[in-house]
């Protein structure tokens, strides 16, 4: 729990750093949030809740989308979750978005910009 | 953070105790003891939903969600399934062209009997499921057999549901190919498949009671008891099979029929899992 905590803080002066930078492109961050919200695309909507405004119906099957940047220092790992969680857990009720091509590998590179802000 | 803490450990454990526990007994037909696994089901569920009786199961997400039980219950004081019951007894009643009728084809007259359902035929080395038994019974008597998901069969099975209700399902599980029927239907419901790598296990073990989107997945114990259902998606009353479609679509699976062997087969593992539970049916879902 510690090392979670003083991780969000860390990624509160990262967010601001970021907000200042305008780092990625918008488009690609709009894209993400568009897979993420969208049923026939990520869904990931059903499964996690998320801090943003558009937020509708989140569900709680996995836990939310917060902290990303201090849980997941290397976007890389991050990355990896999404495309085939089963690596970390074979059980688990996430779909392998990448191995079972349900996302393309663009939408999956949007849907990790979009969720690295949260 | 407490969230994320005890949502993540929950996750963990509710994914260990699911092999560990509900799924204890072997993978081959010489190590599967269905009565260990239906006992290991209750204890899983018991472990979730400590405040739950076994017998509350027969309801469904209502019996774990105080919230939609509510509105359950006002809905069921004007059922949404009467007027299919009173078809169903009038088409269970209408005798076919050549005179004769469902109670000739039925021990008791075919009242009473859905605790019994699904069968294992020993002749057949086959499931034989309630609706099944419907339609074989019109055609040995010269009658087209119905469609399988929805109407008149439903409305069939619904009355016949109705004169059990409050009768102990009894499943009997007779010898090792029926035995094999049962281990292959309790396979089914535990394993991923389709494009999301679901299985039955994750949305109604795993995920039971917590939300996808708005959608609370029930526990999968007391599935089958109050089948048919008259579901307000639906806005009609729907078999078994026809949920079945619908549930393992959702993992985008490759399409099976209703009462194909496999789905039978995953009646007769859940209905077993229900032994000892009453019959309900006809129920009302949202
Ligand atoms: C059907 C449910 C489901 C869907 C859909 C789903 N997830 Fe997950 N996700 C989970 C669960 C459950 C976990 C918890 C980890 C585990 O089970 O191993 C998880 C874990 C995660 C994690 C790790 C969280 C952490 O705290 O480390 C990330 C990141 C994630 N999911 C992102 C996504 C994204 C992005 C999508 C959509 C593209 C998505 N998930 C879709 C169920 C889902
Ligand atoms: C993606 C999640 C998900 C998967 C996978 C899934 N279900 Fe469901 N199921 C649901 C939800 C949500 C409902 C509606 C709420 C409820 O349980 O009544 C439901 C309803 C049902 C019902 C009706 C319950 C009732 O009380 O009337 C049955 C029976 C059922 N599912 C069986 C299955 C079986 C068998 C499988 C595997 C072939 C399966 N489900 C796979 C989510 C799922």
């Amino acid at each position: 729990m510690r090392k979670l905590i003083s991780a969000l803080a860390v990624a509160g002066v990262a967010f601001t750093g970021s907000a200042v930078a305008g780092s990625h492109s918008e488009a690609m961050i709009k894209e993400g949030q568009s897979v993420y919200h969208t049923k026939s695309r990520g869904n990931c909507i059903a499964c996690h809740n998320i801090q943003d405004p558009i937020t509708n119906q989140a569900g709680n099957q996995g836990p939310m989308i917060i902290a990303m940047k201090a849980r997941y220092p290397n976007k890389a790992e991050l990355r990896a979750q999404i495309w085939d969680p089963t690596v970390k857990n074979p059980l688990t009720i996430m779909p392998p978005m990448g191995k079972h091509n349900i996302l393309t590998e663009e939408e999956i590179d949007a849907v990790v910009e979009y969720i690295y802000q949260y | 953070m407490n969230i994320i803490k005890s949502t993540l450990l929950g996750m963990s454990v509710a994914a260990a105790s699911q092999m560990a526990m509900a799924a204890t007994t072997g993978a081959t037909v010489a190590t599967v003891d269905p009565e260990a696994d239906r006992i290991a089901l209750q204890e899983y569920m018991k472990n979730r939903f400590p405040d739950t009786p076994v017998d509350e199961y027969i309801n469904g997400i209502y019996a774990v969600d105080a919230a939609s039980r509510e509105q359950w219950e006002e809905i069921e004081e004007f059922p949404p399934y009467e007027f299919d019951l009173e078809k169903g007894e009038e088409l269970f009643n209408t005798p076919f062209a050549n005179g004769k009728g469902y109670a000739d084809c039925f021990e008791n007259g075919g009242i009473g009997i859905r605790q019994n359902y699904p069968m294992w035929n020993d002749e057949r080395k086959t499931v034989i499921t309630l609706e099944m038994a419907i339609n074989e019974c019109r055609m040995t008597n010269g009658e087209k057999p119905l469609g399988w998901k929805k109407g008149a069969i439903a409305q069939i099975s619904a009355y016949m549901a109705y004169t059990s209700r409050g009768n102990e399902f009894a499943i009997d599980i007779p010898n090792d190919d029926a035995k094999a029927a049962y281990l292959d239907g309790k396979k089914f419901f535990y394993s991923k498949r389709g494009q999301l790598n679901l299985s039955c296990a994750d949305c109604h073990l795993t995920g039971t009671n917590r939300l996808t989107r708005a959608d609370l997945p029930s526990p999968g114990l007391g599935h089958t008891t109050h089948f048919p259902v008259v579901r307000s998606k639906w806005g009609n009353i729907g078999t078994l099979h026809r949920r079945y479609e619908g549930c393992h679509r959702d993992s985008r699976s490759e399409y099976l029929k209703p009462q194909s062997n496999t789905f039978r087969n995953l009646e007769y593992f859940q209905t077993y899992m229900s032994n000892g539970l009453i019959v309900n049916g006809p129920g009302a879902r949202k």
